[in-house]
Parts: structure tokens; C-alpha cells; sequence
């Protein structure tokens, strides 16, 4: 796996006229692990948003090395295809090939349009298309919802997985995530 | 390169008449719809006809590149498309561009050859016909150029499609005003500059759409 790391100093995020949070600093080493808890309406999807350089922090900067997946609750994948094709768009952008379907309980699915699979069906598709993209920094966002406990665990594994290999997990959920070594920040200590 | 070719064959797949879409004959219908319309509610005068039919054809397909508006690039853009293709490096320009292609092969040959029909019910003689399509295939790609600033511009709102319409519509005034001006004077003048308005709009309109779609994101 490539070289990556994440570093972001003194970031502030404003929506609106409201202040989420400030002061927050971070630095992420290959294989490191991070939860990001907090209440709703904290801020989570707007760090990792501004984690993906999809939003611009209100102060501070983040350096990021390395490719960034994202795993948020747009799957990304295309309604009226089948699964397989569907994926295969992401495969043939990306250059892999249709990993962990079996692991993720999606083998039998391929020829059932997108539209059609259930929320945690589509949660599970959007993890196979973050295994192709083969990104060493994954940013999760609320990675859990709709997983059944069996899919919640396969998702535990498959991040530790991805650590292990010396990639980056920046997850963000106010979920438990059963994962060694996972460290945790908790988002209202930053509140402004 | 191979995301490029990957992207745009997707959205032909999407875009092109008989695609996933669907519906994306209904600009053709409503262009033909128009053309049969208007001798019914002007008379059969063949000379009537034969004088006003180019710039009803030019009308026809103003009102008809509305049409496939609707959602062009806000689907993608909620379904999250844009955030994934950006964080792979692939710049939202190009895949306005790629956009811009697909949407016009979708909606300006298949005009093209609606126009021969058209002219058949209108009454329109050859050379007229000749030069209608020469302005058409000058003009149709300013009128995708428009039609995809304004779908990126469009894209956070509610009840996007009724006002795209809106705007399409003074915007695209000086494209039918040469295009449809170059059927009095008979040509030349008016279909080259239509053209160079075309070129000035398509050139622009990757730029304007992929700032618009940034901008839409920030939101």
C-alpha cells in the first residue's frame, strides 16, 4: 500500500452562521485507527467532509497524502443497473476488479438492480466499491447504519483488515466499532 | 483517460435516445409535435408556411432542448457522484465536458434529422431546408452549452427543471436570433455567427458548470 497520512491542525468548521467546532488537530500514521463520537449534529459528516477536501475548513488546514475513499450514505451507484454493472463503472475508473463480494454477501445479488437492495444491501456495495478503489485513507461516515449485526462485524474486520496493510480508517459514527486499537475522539470536547 | 471514456460511456448509456433514462425520445416527439401543430393553427396556406416554417423549426427546437434538463446533473450530484469522481482526481470541467458531449448527441443530431419531417409538414422547399439544418448543426451545441450551465447552476435547488427553463430561454435568444435570421438572409452570415456563439458557450461551459457544481457543494 502506498504511503499515507493525514494531518489536519487547528481546523474550525462553521456551517451557517453556527460554529461546530474549533481548535481540532489530528495526525494520522499508516495503520492508525480513528473514531470520531459525538451527538448528532456535532459536526462528524462535516470532518470528514473537510478530512476529504469536499468542504473548506473555516481556519486550519489538513495535509493529506495519499488517496482518500469515501463512504458516506450516497453508495454512489447507479439505480437502475444491476449490481455487477454498477460496480463495474467504479472497477473500470478505478482499475480493480470486483473484490470481497462473496466476504460481504453480495455474490448473490449481482444481477439485481441497485434500486431494488435494501438500505444495508446498498451500505454493503459501497464498501465493495471502497475495497476496489483501493485508497489507503478511508473516511467512513456513519459506516454501520443499516448493517445487520453479521455485516457489522464483516465491516469491523475488513477496516482492521485495511489498517493492518497500513492503511489510514477515520470513522465516523456515534456507534460502538468493535476494532483493536481503535482510538477515539470525542467531538464536543471540541465544540466551540 | 480510461475514467474518461468509462465516464462518458456511461452517460451515453444514460443520455442517448432508448438509454436507461428513458423519456429521452420526448424531445423528438415534442419537436415533431410542434412542426404538426402549427399548420393546424395557422392554416393550411402553403406560401404562409413555406415563409415562417424554418423559424417554427427553430422554435421547436429551442423549446425542445428543455426538455432533457431536468435532473442532468443534479442526480449525479446527490447520488453522490461528484464527490467520488473529485476525490480520484477527476476535475468536476471534465466531467462537465463529457456531460456537454453526451447531452448534445442525445438532443441535436437526433433534432437534425427530426427537421427533414418537419419540413415536409411545413412545407419547407430544399434550400431552405439546407440552410435550417446547416443552422441547427451550428446552433445546437450553444443550445447544450446553456442547457448544461444552467443544470450545474440549478443543482441544489427544489423545482430545479421549471426554472431551468426560464433561464434557458433569454439566454438562448441571440443563438435563434442568427440561427433563425440566417433563413431571411439566406445564409452564411447569420449560421457563422451563430457558430461563434456556440463555440463561445461550449468553450465557457465546462468551466461556469464545474465552478457552479463546486460552488453547490460549499452550500
Amino acid at each position: 500500500m502506498e504511503a499515507c497520512r493525514l494531518k489536519a491542525t487547528d481546523i474550525a468548521c462553521r456551517r451557517g452562521e453556527r460554529l461546530l467546532f474549533r481548535g481540532l488537530s489530528l495526525d494520522l500514521a499508516p495503520g492508525a485507527a480513528l473514531q470520531i463520537a459525538g451527538p448528532n449534529g456535532t459536526g462528524k459528516s462535516s470532518l470528514i467532509r473537510i478530512l476529504a477536501g469536499l468542504l473548506r475548513p473555516f481556519a486550519g488546514d489538513v495535509e493529506r497524502s495519499g488517496a482518500i475513499g469515501l463512504l458516506d450514505e450516497r453508495p454512489a451507484l447507479d439505480g437502475d443497473l444491476s449490481l455487477a454493472r454498477a460496480l463495474a463503472f467504479w472497477n473500470a475508473i478505478d482499475g480493480g476488479e470486483g473484490a470481497a463480494l462473496y466476504r460481504l454477501g453480495l455474490d448473490g445479488l449481482l444481477d439485481v438492480p441497485v434500486r431494488y437492495l435494501s438500505t444495508g444491501q446498498r451500505k454493503r456495495a459501497a464498501l465493495a466499491r471502497l475495497i476496489g478503489q483501493r485508497a489507503p485513507v478511508w473516511l467512513l461516515d456513519e459506516p454501520l447504519n443499516g448493517l445487520d449485526r453479521e455485516a457489522t462485524g464483516t465491516c469491523a474486520e475488513l477496516v482492521a483488515d485495511h489498517c493492518a496493510t497500513g492503511g489510514i480508517a477515520v470513522i465516523a459514527s456515534h456507534q460502538h466499532f468493535d476494532l483493536p486499537g481503535l482510538a477515539e475522539l470525542a467531538l464536543a470536547d471540541f465544540t466551540a | 483517460m480510461s475514467a474518461l471514456l468509462a465516464i462518458l460511456k456511461r452517460d451515453l448509456g444514460v443520455l442517448l435516445p432508448g438509454g436507461r433514462r428513458g423519456g429521452s425520445l420526448l424531445p423528438l416527439l415534442f419537436f415533431l409535435a410542434v412542426a404538426m401543430l402549427y399548420p393546424f393553427a395557422v392554416g393550411p396556406d402553403p406560401q404562409m408556411l413555406a415563409r415562417t416554417g424554418g423559424g417554427v423549426i427553430w422554435v421547436a427546437a429551442l423549446l425542445a432542448s428543455i426538455l432533457p434538463l431536468d435532473r442532468l446533473l443534479a442526480a449525479d450530484v446527490e447520488r453522490g457522484f461528484f464527490d467520488q469522481w473529485s476525490l480520484r482526481g477527476i476535475s468536476e470541467e471534465a466531467v462537465v465536458s463529457i456531460r456537454l458531449i453526451a447531452h448534445w448527441l442525445s438532443f441535436g443530431p437526433p433534432l437534425m434529422l427530426a427537421a427533414i419531417p418537419a419540413a415536409a409538414l411545413l412545407g419547407i422547399d430544399g434550400p431552405t431546408l439546407r440552410t435550417v439544418e446547416l443552422g441547427l448543426l451550428a446552433g445546437t451545441p450553444g443550445l447544450a452549452a446553456i442547457g448544461i450551465i444552467i443544470s450545474a447552476l440549478t443543482v441544489g435547488l427544489r423545482g430545479g427543471a421549471a426554472l431551468s427553463g426560464l433561464m434557458l430561454i433569454p439566454l438562448a435568444v441571440p443563438l435563434l436570433v442568427f440561427g433563425a435570421g440566417s433563413l431571411s438572409t439566406g445564409g452564411e452570415g447569420g449560421i457563422a455567427l451563430t457558430g461563434a456563439i456556440s463555440l463561445l458557450l461550449v468553450a465557457i461551459a465546462p468551466f461556469a458548470g464545474g465552478a457552479a457544481i463546486r460552488a453547490a457543494r460549499e452550500g
